[in-house]
């Protein structure tokens, strides 16, 4: 064959030419620029727009945030530094006057709590005598800290399986830290959790096991409502180990925020997941009941619900009860944001084939094994996204207790502003508190994408 | 029969609650803590620092109620309220007395079943606007934009003092003082109504105050004071006259400066001694202790002294005294005497 080369063409390459690094317009910035931002004339004129339309929105905001007015104490300080500076604008000094956050960020994160709880009445600044090595705010931050180490297991693969003893202990552990006072009203709690679970074994193993169930649940109740009380009082007087306690009225800003977001979000899916199978459930009576409490739930406004948990329960609670108004307020958003997950996971359990149920049955697995290994993994993997959107939109929504007068971020924004030092400052505070809500959300966010990679299971 | 056996047990329980709810001031020393409801924030009248402490005109009166009650005037637990819950938090019992710049109506005293205790603020309703309009008098408003907050007297008394004067305006609702002063400031609006401190406080936040005059008109009454629950009037009375305490005060030239030294031992003017407990038994009546009206004049200063730390005319928001003058020099703080 060779030899008809030779005649047919003038001239064959013998040996393989070196690679070549492609040109320079098609690799590197501009090639990307060339596929992305002018792959036609369209594309181009709408490129060059958008990057004059960001340059003004930049030109415009940037010099506003590059302000140094961090050290002021006062929106006039903030002016004479900005009119020292020669910004004099249309409308008076430009800039912004970030003194204000420096003055308050602490107030903004924690609220009232008290920086030292063990001598309360102190205030930010120097540690007390007494408080030992501790930094301000230990209580708060060790407990965000530990949310994180109690989190990990769920949220991850790579901590260890252990973990999860301490994200169980942690429902237990985080009031106790945050509110303080005797050590045993939380491990009472958890004693009554144990109580439930042993009568449950015991009546369930020798009698039937729905027997067990409303047994346990009439065992834990009757300990939580008449024995704890008792034994708390008896073991504290024997033995008072606690740590000082802090109001309710002391928590705000960011602190509030995420407690009530976080059990709120923690206690609504597993209720969720309940209400749902509730939802399908052939039972007419658990059907009803689960069918009129997310339909209820849904059809009134959050604002409603904090409302009666603010306004109409102190008028229909007996005078003098001492009902913790954070405590009625989480109740309310865990209750709304468990009717909204519902709906969620039922949307996920209607779009799993008929099929899938019909296999569970088939293995012969009982109710709960078939949801719990074949249905409901699949059910909540096609839920993510809606799962999150709604912890996002509960995260959200807690600004709403400023309204019945609790101190979140927005509550303390007015609150500052009330302050004759920063009273016309607008925009600073505002700004701090979306970009730190914008962080925690975003976080929310970008998890749910990752998990939806790591659960990628389908080839498509 | 029947009946009337159950009727009778529910006013044997009615007055077993009244009776567990009329004794206030037990509870209170029970506690060793007011509950004292006040605003989220208002300049001047109450805001929290940036420690967490309280300070303000409105919350130097549940200052000098728990000095005088308690001897401490740190003993207080603040409550904020906003408008919509503050006056279910007072008739629930979450709070002991609301001191939350709240008009004293008809309506309020009779209906809602509250008892305002006395005046601390004479407030009235009044207008701001640019010096640049040239305006001096409300009455020059005709076919102005006026911004207005939502929802509260202030726009029924807009529509009312227009209306009398036969004149017309554009409204420009909104929502928040915050807001209304950007509105102000871009020129969404000519004129900004709110009540005249507000406007005041709200002015010194310009950056060129002198560019805005407040004007002469006022439209409304709007009498701000404490107030606690119908029903027990033993604390309702330990509330007014400590304010009465303050203000009769700064009538007889007591202040927080000589108080120690003129309730050492009785001096020549026997309503002092009276009032500092070194003659008479007044503290006895009201079952605190003897030296409760020191307390609370020691802990917050008299009412003038309340009034120049927190909005007078040294302060950035600078009112000066006006309706809110002693009797004695033509304004109408006026106490009962203690005798």
């Amino acid at each position: 064959m060779s030899g008809t080369h030779a005649h047919t063409v003038a001239y064959v390459r013998e040996s393989m030419l070196p690679e070549q690094a492609p040109p320079a317009t098609e690799v590197g910035i501009i090639g990307w620029g060339k596929a992305n931002l002018f792959s036609g004339w369209f594309n181009s004129i709408v490129t060059i727009l958008s990057l004059a339309a960001i340059y003004l929105i930049l030109a415009a905001i940037l010099p506003w945030i590059f302000s140094p007015t961090w050290n002021a104490t006062s929106l006039n300080e903030c002016r004479e530094i900005l009119a020292g500076l020669g910004r004099e604008g249309e409308h008076g000094v430009s800039g912004a006057c970030w003194g204000v956050i420096r003055d308050r960020w602490l107030q903004l994160m924690f609220g009232f709590y008290p920086p030292y709880p063990i001598t309360p009445d102190v205030n930010i600044g120097e540690a007390p005598v007494g408080s030992g090595v501790w930094p301000a705010y230990f209580r708060p931050i060790l407990t965000f800290v530990l949310l994180i180490v109690a989190l990990a297991p769920v949220l991850f693969e790579h901590p260890p399986r252990k973990l999860l003893y301490f994200t169980a202990i942690y429902p237990f552990l985080m009031p106790w830290l945050l509110w303080g006072g005797t050590i045993w009203s939380p491990l009472s709690v958890l004693a009554g959790f144990v109580i439930a679970f042993l009568v449950f074994r015991f009546v369930s193993t020798s009698y039937s096991s729905l027997l067990g169930i409303i047994l346990a649940v009439v065992a834990a109740l009757v300990w939580w409502m008449v024995l704890s009380g008792y034994v708390v009082d008896a073991l504290d007087s024997i033995l008072p180990v606690g740590i000082a306690s802090v109001d309710s009225r002391s928590f705000g800003g960011f602190m509030l925020s995420i407690t009530i977001g976080v059990v709120a979000i923690g206690c609504s899916l597993p209720i969720g997941i309940v209400l749902a199978l509730g939802r399908q459930s052939d039972l007419l009576i658990v059907k009803a009941l689960c069918v009129g409490f997310i339909e209820f739930i849904r059809g009134v406004p959050l604002i409603t619900l904090l409302f009666v948990a603010s306004v109409l329960l102190n008028i229909f609670l007996p005078p003098g009860t001492n009902f913790d108004i954070i405590l009625r307020v989480i109740i309310m958003v865990t209750l709304f944001a468990s009717a909204y997950m519902a709906e969620v996971i039922r949307g996920g359990l209607a779009a799993l084939p008929k099929g899938q149920y019909e296999a569970a049955d088939a293995l012969g697995l009982d109710y709960w094994k078939s949801q719990q290994l074949v249905i409901m993994p699949q059910a909540l993997k096609i839920s993510i996204p809606g799962i999150v959107s709604t912890f996002i939109g509960v995260f959200k929504d807690t600004t709403l207790v400023s309204i019945i007068g609790l101190l979140d971020p927005l509550g303390l924004s007015n609150a500052i502003r009330a302050d004759a030092a920063w009273n016309g400052i607008v925009w600073e505070i505002y700004g701090f508190i979306a970009l730190l809500f914008f962080v925690f959300c975003f976080s929310m966010s970008r998890y749910s994408m990752y998990l939806e990679r790591r659960l990628q299971t389908d080839h498509r | 029969m029947k009946k009337s056996v159950l009727l009778g047990a529910l006013t044997v329980a009615g007055l077993a609650a009244g009776a567990a709810a009329a004794a206030t001031v037990d509870d209170v020393k029970a506690r060793g803590k007011l509950n004292c409801g006040v605003t989220t924030g208002l300049v001047g009248f109450a805001a929290p620092d940036a420690n967490g402490n309280w300070d303000g005109f409105d919350v130097g009166v549940c200052r000098a109620v728990a000095a005088a009650v308690l001897g401490d005037p740190m003993a207080v637990e603040f409550v904020p309220t906003t408008g919509k819950t503050r006056f279910t938090a007072l008739a629930s019992g979450e709070i002991d007395m609301l001191a939350r710049n709240t008009t004293w109506t008809f309506s309020r005293d009779v209906d809602l079943k509250f008892t305002f205790v006395g005046v601390n603020y004479y407030d009235g309703q009044g207008f701001m606007v640019p010096k640049e309009l040239g305006v001096s008098s409300a009455k020059d408003l005709d076919g102005a934009t006026v911004c207005i907050q939502t929802g509260t007297t202030t726009e029924l008394n807009l529509a009312d003092f227009f209306r009398a004067n036969g004149i017309s305006y554009e409204p420009v609702p909104i929502e928040t003082n915050a807001e209304a002063q950007q509105q102000y400031l871009a020129g969404a609006c000519d004129v900004y109504t709110t009540d005249a401190s507000g406007l005041a406080a709200t002015r010194a936040t310009f950056e060129n105050p002198a560019d805005h005059v407040l004007l002469p008109e006022i439209i409304s009454k709007e009498p701000l004071g404490p107030l606690v629950r119908h029903g027990d009037d033993e604390w309702a009375d330990i509330v007014r006259w400590t304010l009465n305490a303050l203000i009769t005060a700064e009538e007889l030239g007591v202040s927080s400066a000589n108080v120690g030294e003129m309730s050492m031992e009785a001096g020549s003017n026997p309503e002092i001694n009276r009032l500092l407990g070194t003659e008479g038994n007044l503290g006895e009546m009201l079952g605190l202790s003897a030296d409760w009206a020191k307390n609370a004049i020691a802990a917050v200063g008299n009412y003038g002294e309340l009034f120049e730390k927190n909005i007078g005319e040294n302060t950035p928001i600078g009112l000066s005294r006006g309706l809110n003058a002693q009797w004695t020099e033509g304004g109408l703080i006026y106490s009962p005497p203690f005798r």
